[in-house]
């Protein structure tokens, strides 16, 4: 087991490479110079040229590039050209938020979807199925963006339960926590709350009609075991492998989650890096959304060895 | 085995009728069925498919899909209490306890996810107050009595971890923990091996003379019938046609349908055959086939020889039989010549030209000569092309024109048995049967002159499998075919073959004309197979007779 997951990890890094050198080429080869951008309209061409040699951006791109690998092999992603600040310390700063409304939103979303699916594919035809599919396109459909808006009209102009945007952290004001990320987790939630729970239903449904599932009732076992114990273990790689895409949808929806709720997060912090051009920003943060990508991946691998004793590597 | 009538009944179903929904092509599954299982009493419940004797072994554990089929008449007396009469609470109570079933698949009966021991213990979970360690030394127990090796081993193993045959002790351990007076078998043994086979059967005589357990037996076979059945219930289109004791229905029937299905039964003594001295038209050397061993990437360095240095041959208007078990390897000889996957090593010479390793472009004109009739007939057809597409497709690759094509697959049908004008139905609109005459049909539109046949009557009921194989007998004298066929019962190869080997483990260990092999094996591996063959006594009723004429 350990020497599968050394494997797999080490596996990881090929990968890492390809994408840092990637996000690298894209950067240099977009059109426009960031040394102009920096320099603004007024700037001389030696003005340009010193910011230029500032940046190193005079090297050969191969030296440039293994420049900065070397920064990144030291977990240096180099300095945000408008806040002068290092680019760490910027992502460091706004990793919480962006951390932890993704796991209230996968732990809300699979909590809500796994039940709901499992009871749509027991009752597959009912009318709590149809209810739930009826619902999970309604979900699937609604922009986030329109859903952010609209719960924020209801609950908190209209009934003024909860605040319109903000965040605070859990770990200084847990009430004042749960008042600000109820609605973003909500929004974000949707649509992967429809995705999770059709996933668990198609993939209950199949399982339901396996041998074993017969097996288990000719034991004597009661429907909600024979559902949670025998039907949803058997089902769960499929669920599983839509909850990791989940993830990394769910950086996507986190920019206009973010925005939408003034969450002062990575996906805030993005936006502002675009709209400045704030080139070693955006890199960064491609690289580290990448590697969150990857090691999700990762994770999702180990994780079928475990739910399912078949797989091996 | 023993026959006991005095004390009352374990299960006693009367006047049982099971409806089926509406539309279907008739009104019951089951309609007024009796029947009665004595403790100690094997009753073994036979017909074909569609007969009703899966729907009845579901009835009396309750487990009719729900919506679907509902018992609408009659009474099913487990022990006296009416299951139909049941609260879903009691149902799941006398499941296990008193009432317990084992399935046909020991592959998919058991969970994969969780392990062997584990899915013994829930039953003494749901129905017992043991703690976990009495729990464990009965699992244990009740594995050592099914005779599992190493049940300390095995009791964390999971179920692809374990053979087939180990699997269905595993399942009749788990049914068995709890001493049920009644024990239901649905086709026990008819997805094992033969070898497997016959241990499956003396464990469940075994285990039910044990606890004197009444055991309700459903099976197809009459092999199966005759080695371990005290009595025998003969269903047709969800009625009893026929029940008496063994001896009775085996020996004398007295229904027709009863004489039919028996006289189907392929005896195992081979009739006399003159050897065949055609041309050479299939020839391997030293055919090999090995898996795994890759590359360093994939870590795997176990190496599966699934076929070695496999020399056969077989003449224009000859049946060679590769018999042998699951994992034998005959099923790769097969593939390999027919070229669907890449033999390791070694020559296949069709009509003198060697294809072993021919490549692909050159390869394609030499592929019409050699054509395959698979098992499934259910999933060898495509099911959203009509059976004359089917047909008509390998011809017109090898430039037929359409017109000819069909005027072909007009006639093959017609030879095969089926009519001519049914070509652009659809494959799901024929029974099994025919399914697998229009898989001849398409065969013999190419003009082979090799026909395999892998295992292609082993999915038929007797009485389609006894056609099937009249015509395959049939299309092999008229059209000179060199037939290679694969099969592991031991019945239809005396039938059918001129010739069989014997594979083992990817090896043949015996050779020679059927009769020869069938009056004296040599190989330990050969005997071991026909000692296996259930209700060799009965089958051998049969030597003599000719074929069954039901063509």
């Amino acid at each position: 087991m350990w020497f599968f997951v050394l494997k797999r990890a080490a596996s990881t890094l090929p990968v890492m490479l390809v994408v840092a050198l990637v996000v690298f080429l894209m950067l240099r080869f977009t059109p426009g110079d960031p040394a102009v951008i920096i320099a603004g309209d007024q700037a001389t061409s030696e003005q340009i040229a010193r910011i230029r040699a500032t940046l190193g951006l005079d090297l050969p791109l191969h030296e440039q590039f293994f420049t900065w690998m070397g920064q990144l092999l030291r977990g240096d992603l180099g300095v945000s050209i408008f806040t002068n600040l290092p680019v760490t310390t910027l992502i460091g700063q706004r990793l919480e938020p962006t951390l932890v409304l993704t796991a209230t939103t996968i732990l809300f979303s699979v909590l809500v979807a796994v039940p709901l699916g499992v009871l749509a594919a027991w009752k597959a035809g009912g009318w709590i199925d149809r209810f739930v599919m009826v619902f999970s396109v309604v979900g699937f459909s609604f922009p986030v963006f329109v859903l952010g808006y609209l719960l924020i009209y209801k609950f908190s102009l209209d009934l003024k339960w909860l605040p319109t945007q903000g965040y605070r952290s859990p770990f200084v004001d847990f009430q004042g926590f749960l008042r600000t990320i109820t609605l973003p987790t909500i929004t974000l939630g949707a649509i992967y709350i429809a995705l999770v729970t059709r996933i668990t239903r198609a993939s209950v449904l199949e399982v339901l009609g396996e041998d074993y599932i017969r097996t288990a009732r000719a034991k004597g076992q009661n429907e909600r075991k024979v559902l949670f114990r025998h039907a949803l273990k058997n089902a769960a790689v499929p669920i599983a492998t839509v909850i990791g895409i989940g993830i990394a949808l769910l950086i996507g929806g986190a920019v206009v989650t973010e925005t939408v709720f003034n969450i002062p997060g990575l996906g805030r912090l993005v936006v502002d890096a675009i709209l400045r051009r704030d080139y070693p920003v955006i890199q960064g943060l491609i690289l580290v959304f990448s590697f969150t990508y990857i090691l999700i991946n990762m994770l999702i691998d180990i994780a079928y060895t475990v739910l399912d004793p078949r797989i091996r590597y | 085995m023993n026959t006991t009538s005095a004390a009352s009944p374990v299960l006693s179903v009367e006047n049982l009728t099971v409806r089926l929904p509406a539309g279907g092509d008739r009104a019951n599954a089951v309609t007024g069925l009796s029947l009665t299982v004595s403790p100690g009493e094997i009753v073994c419940v036979v017909g074909e498919s569609g007969s009703g004797k899966s729907v009845t072994a579901h009835s009396v554990m309750g487990l009719l899909p729900k919506g679907q089929l509902t018992a609408s008449e009659g009474r099913i007396l487990l022990q006296g209490e009416d299951v139909l009469a049941a609260s879903p609470a009691r149902l799941r109570d006398l499941r296990g306890t008193r009432m317990a079933m084992i399935f046909q698949e020991p592959m998919t009966a058991l969970n994969p996810v969780l392990t062997v021991g584990d899915q013994i213990d829930e039953v003494l979970r749901i129905h017992t107050p043991m703690d976990a360690a009495a729990r464990r030394e009965r699992v244990l127990g009740i594995m050592g009595a099914v005779r599992l090796p190493d049940p300390e081993r095995m009791i964390d193993a999971y179920p692809h971890q374990l053979s087939g045959g180990q699997r269905q002790r595993i399942m009749i351990a788990q049914a068995l923990v709890l001493d049920p007076a009644l024990l239901i078998a649905d086709e026990p043994t008819t997805a094992l091996d033969v070898t497997t086979q016959a241990q499956i059967l003396k464990l469940i005589a075994e285990m039910q003379a044990r606890q004197n357990t009444g055991v309700l037996f459903i099976t197809h076979d009459f092999g199966v019938v005759a080695e371990i059945a005290d009595r025998v219930v003969v269903m047709q289109h969800g009625r009893v046609v026929e029940q008496g004791d063994r001896e009775t229905v085996l020996r004398a029937p007295r229904e027709a349908y009863t004489k039919m299905l028996i006289a189907s039964v392929p005896g195992i003594t081979p009739p006399e055959r003159k050897p065949i001295l055609g041309a050479v038209a299939l020839e391997t050397k030293n055919l090999s086939k090995t898996y795994g061993g890759g590359g360093v990437f994939s870590g795997k360095t176990r190496i599966v020889k699934a076929a070695v240095d496999v020399d056969l041959t077989v003449r224009r208007g000859e049946t060679l039989g590769v018999v042998g078990e699951s994992g034998s390897g005959k099923s790769t000889v097969a593939r390999c010549i027919a070229r669907l996957i890449e033999p390791s090593g070694g020559e296949i010479r069709i009509r003198g030209v060697d294809v072993a390793k021919m490549p692909e472009r050159e390869l394609r004109k030499h592929r019409r000569h050699v054509q395959i009739v698979f098992q499934d007939p259910y999933r060898s057809l495509n099911p959203r092309r009509t059976v004359g597409q089917s047909i008509m497709e390998g011809p017109m690759n090898f430039g037929t024109s359409k017109a000819d094509a069909l005027a072909r697959a007009r006639d093959l049908m017609g030879l095969v048995g089926l009519q001519p004008d049914s070509l652009d139905r659809y494959p799901h609109q024929f029974s099994g049967g025919q399914r697998q005459r229009i898989c001849i049909a398409r065969a013999l539109a190419m003009e082979p002159e090799v026909l395999i046949a892998d295992e292609a009557v082993s999915a038929l009921d007797v009485s389609v499998q006894a056609q099937v194989l009249k015509l395959l007998d049939d299309v092999r004298r008229r059209f000179d075919l060199a037939v290679l066929f694969i099969t592991h019962d031991l019945r239809v190869a005396a039938q059918i073959c001129d010739r069989i080997m014997v594979m083992q483990n990817g090896s043949v260990v015996e050779e020679g004309a059927t009769r020869a092999v069938f009056a004296a094996p040599k190989h330990p591996y050969t005997k071991a197979l026909f000692e296996a063959a259930p209700g060799r006594d009965f089958g051998s009723q049969l030597t003599g007779d000719a074929a069954p004429d039901l063509g």
